[in-house]
């Protein structure tokens, strides 16, 4: 076990309090961070994989979430539903998370209740037993979560076919919860395979941040997690997406009340954050169009224009893979899509040709300021982000000067990225073409409890 | 409401002081003004939240929404600052504004750093917001064709669609049978007027919970309060909401061109001051609030596959709020679904829950409440529920007492004094198909 780095960096002047993290990485290569925070008498531990959507391979698409779901279905000494028990008993709350670029798993308990963390999460990262049975029953589960969220929600069917439409060769174009036909097909053997893939030492990072001692925790980690062994992890071969040649265009059909639009062109992600400029200037951007209820969509389409009932920018620059630069708006009642596009097009023209005010810039600064310290409210999302950084391969240091390099940027650095990246040939559009709802019949009123099977 | 009752409660507690994680102080303005507060340095920020009896239960029985659009449009203009001069004012100081509604209860939030020029600033923003909303006619012209939008989106939704009739077939003349966004045709027929007679019958000072936390001083914070309170309109306190009575059995479909079924079942539950609160909440914990922990998930999920999720719970209101167990499902399984989910919640009104079963939900329960309060946020979220629903002042303090004081029979009488299994509405929406 190294140290690579440990170090104290009091966030900001005036603040009473120091952000003190440490930075370890055990001899089979787990790393382990641990972000002290002692407002509170509790912690939150979260294991990340780096294994998500991106991952897998076309017909076992969903594999990475249907395995998170059975990660809770037990092991040799810990019998199914047995780890949520215990959690539970111990005061704790845990659920896990699957996203395109990792897969995450979480409790947050009292502070002195982590080495039952650690046990439990060390014994399923080695020891998972994945039954035929128990799989068939949960994957109808995973299939309910996939009608639930998407299947009856319009605008997110409008989201998944639209990034399947962004992104042609790079397996972002695939939804995290995976095609239907393939959860159908799927098997207990496709999840066993991806957990003997993926879940090693050496391809996780156990993330702690609460009320905890570093040096306890990481031997901890050492006692629970050190003795599994490292082991060959396949090789990630590098996805390329080739560049767009072109404006793509889609209608997307569904069941719903409104129309709906979805603008997305590619942009770049954070990599070398140092001297990676561009994804910074493209959060601000993002900012400058929608951070606020004053923002630019929200006043000029939404109060000044009337185009639309809600309109917003949205860009996220960290990543494994290559990033989209978002745009979405509902149409006011009686406004196209057409003409909403168009002024969105065109404000972002005016942008692009005239670039934004130092008003407006120090205005989302001072957003983004502000909403640093507020994040220090919430433990968990410390963590979260934390775990974010380190799974998409960027230190935790770009996190901890990540407000430093946002307050870098300059107008002109926020014209150049829009003139740069939100042009016509980078873009794909996706239009809701809303479906009538079927009129809902009259009330039927059937007294009586017992309705007939 | 009584503002006198609350009195006599508050001068014995604090005859005997508290002393707990959360040291809440609190105080009544001249006005009337209840104010509850926290101090804490340990972030430069300060929380306010401002709570009124102003939700949707509020309504007129013709103007339903109207509650909602006047909560809309507080922010909208005021003080004679544009919508967008409001906005720019907040976000160039990094402040946040933001608000709760339901069916009881309508209030603004406020997130300021706690810098001298930050917070006078927001501050300032925040006092016209409460005291001089100038509801401006083509803003609210504009905001309602907003909400009418949000009302008419969320009718693709199976989900909301459930609720909606949910509260509906339970509460039937009730003002919770209303939706807390409205109705449409009714919102249309709004003016200004209807507007500005409404927030100055129901954003008094009598009406008003004033909560706090952040590093400000106790002085600071009386000084805030009394700001925020004494330019209030001039409102009489409310009247309580009719008593809910109970419903009778029923069941509803209703045809929704969805993949899945979305069925709720319930009854007319318990209002905050119910001393039955206790056992209830402990108890459903085992039945559908423990999420992995709970049976609801166990037999529905777990054992047949048939939800992503299936729970259970009651939601205190001022008056009786309505105890609820909801699952999705595809469409061709939802009765045995549905059968599945309501012999669970049967048996467990008439067995409650096991020895077993108590001793997990109460060591969940005490073990995890410091996840209850571990930010800011949570804990003024805790004083405007405190101060709206008049709970003791020491409610964090024997939270867990009371808890622990819940055992087995407890539990089986207080679900048998609230739901009858015989009297269960139910609303099934889904395809046709579904029946």
């Amino acid at each position: 076990m190294h140290k690579l780095w440990a170090f104290c960096l009091a966030l900001l002047a005036g603040s009473t309090h120091a952000a003190a993290l440490t930075d370890v990485t055990l001899d089979n290569g787990m790393r382990v961070i641990v972000h002290e925070d002692h407002r509170a008498p509790v912690m939150v531990s979260q294991v990340w994989y780096r294994a998500g959507a991106v991952d897998e391979f076309n017909g076992t698409t969903g594999v990475a979430h249907v395995l998170e779901h059975m990660m809770f279905k037990g092991t040799p000494t810990v019998p199914p539903g047995e780890f949520s028990k215990r959690i539970a008993a111990a005061g704790g709350r845990e659920n896990a998370f699957t996203s395109r670029d990792y897969t995450a798993y979480f409790q947050q308990m009292q502070k002195d209740r982590l080495a039952l963390s650690m046990e439990l999460e060390a014994d399923r990262m080695a020891n998972l037993v994945i039954s035929d049975e128990l799989f068939g029953k949960e994957l109808q589960v995973v299939m309910e979560e996939r009608r639930l969220r998407t299947e009856d929600q319009p605008q997110a069917v409008v989201y998944e076919r639209l990034m399947a439409t962004a992104y042609q060769a790079h397996p972002y174009r695939r939804p995290i919860i995976g095609w239907m036909s393939d959860l159908q097909s799927m098997t207990a053997a496709d999840a066993r395979d991806w957990y003997a893939r993926w879940y090693a030492p050496n391809n996780a990072t156990l993330v702690v941040a609460g009320d905890v001692d570093p040096d306890e925790v990481v031997a901890l980690a050492k006692r629970h997690f050190g003795a599994l062994p490292a082991r060959a992890l396949p090789e990630r071969k590098p996805q390329g997406e080739p560049e767009q040649v072109g404006m793509k265009r889609i209608v997307v059909k569904a069941p719903a009340q409104l129309p709906y639009l979805l603008m997305a062109w590619h942009a770049p992600t954070l990599k070398d954050w140092e001297r990676d400029t561009t994804p910074y200037a493209l959060q601000i951007l993002a900012g400058v169009l929608s951070g606020n209820d004053s923002a630019r969509l929200q006043k000029s389409l939404v109060k000044t224009q009337q185009l639309a009932v809600n309109a917003s920018a949205g860009y996220d620059m960290v990543a494994r893979g290559p990033g989209l630069f978002m745009i979405d708006a509902t149409p006011a009642p009686g406004k196209s899509v057409a003409a909403l596009e168009k002024a969105i097009r065109a404000e972002l023209l005016r942008i692009q040709t005239k670039g934004i005010s130092d008003a407006e810039l120090q205005r989302v600064k001072a957003q983004v300021i502000a909403a640093d310290v507020y994040q220090r409210d919430s433990l968990f999302y410390q963590a979260m982000q934390l775990g974010e950084y380190v799974s998409t391969g960027l230190p935790p240091e770009a996190l901890l000067r990540r407000v430093e390099k946002l307050r870098a940027v300059s107008a002109e650095d926020v014209q150049r990225a829009a003139q740069e990246w939100l042009r016509e040939d980078r873009l794909s559009v996706a239009e809701l073409d809303p479906q009538a709802l079927k009129p809902q019949p009259e009330r039927t009123a059937v007294p009586g409890v017992r309705h007939v099977n | 409401m009584s503002i006198k009752r609350f009195f006599a409660v508050l001068v014995l507690i604090l005859a005997a002081p508290v002393q707990a994680g959360v040291d809440i102080q609190h105080w009544q303005t001249p006005e009337g003004a209840r104010v509850f507060f926290v101090e804490s340095h340990e972030l430069p920020i300060l929380d306010i939240s401002v709570d009124f009896r102003a939700g949707s239960a509020r309504d007129p029985v013709d103007k339903s929404g109207l509650a909602r659009l006047t909560h809309a449009l507080l922010d909208q203009g005021a003080g004679g600052l544009s919508d967008t001069e409001i906005a720019h004012r907040l976000a160039d100081v990094g402040a946040v504004l933001g608000g709760n509604f339901d069916r009881d209860r309508a209030g603004v939030t406020l997130r300021t750093l706690s810098s001298m020029a930050e917070k006078t600033a927001a501050l300032d923003t925040l006092v016209r917001v409460l005291q001089q909303p100038d509801f401006p006619l083509a803003v609210m012209q504009r905001e309602r064709r907003r909400l009418i939008s949000s009302i008419r989106e969320a009718e693709a939704d199976p989900g909301t669609v459930a609720e909606k009739a949910f509260y509906r077939a339970l509460y039937a003349d009730h003002p919770y049978a209303r939706d807390e966004n409205g109705v449409p045709g009714n919102l249309e027929k709004l003016t200004r007027n209807d507007v500005s007679a409404f927030y100055r019958a129901h954003y008094g000072a009598p009406n008003a919970v004033i909560s706090l936390i952040g590093a400000i001083s106790r002085s600071e914070a009386e000084a805030i309060a009394t700001r925020l309170a004494e330019g209030l309109p001039a409102a009489a306190s409310l009247a309580d909401l009719p008593l809910p009575v109970a419903a009778t059995a029923s069941t509803v479909r209703f045809a929704h061109p969805s993949t899945q079924s979305h069925v709720l079942m319930g009854a007319v539950g318990v209002a905050r001051s119910d001393p039955d609160y206790f056992p209830l909440f402990v108890g459903n914990y085992a039945l559908g609030g423990g999420g992995f922990d709970s049976r609801l998930m166990r037999e529905v999920r777990d054992k047949r596959g048939f939800a992503y999720s299936a729970y259970s719970y009651f939601l205190p209101m001022l008056q009786a709020g309505p105890f609820q167990l909801g699952l999705q499902t595809k469409l061709e399984q939802t009765d045995e679904a549905m059968e599945v989910a309501r012999s669970t919640l049967q048996q467990f009104i008439a067995e409650g829950p096991s020895e077993a079963e108590l001793v997990q939900a109460k060591a969940n329960l005490t073990g995890g409440f410091p996840l209850r309060i571990d930010s800011n946020k949570k804990i003024l979220e805790y004083l405007a529920v405190i101060g709206f629903y008049n709970l003791p002042l020491d409610y964090l303090e024997t939270w867990t007492d009371k808890v622990n004081a819940v055992d087995t029979a407890a539990v089986r009488q207080a679900f048998a004094r609230h739901l009858d299994p015989e009297r269960l509405v139910t609303v099934v929406v889904g395809a046709e198909g579904a029946r």
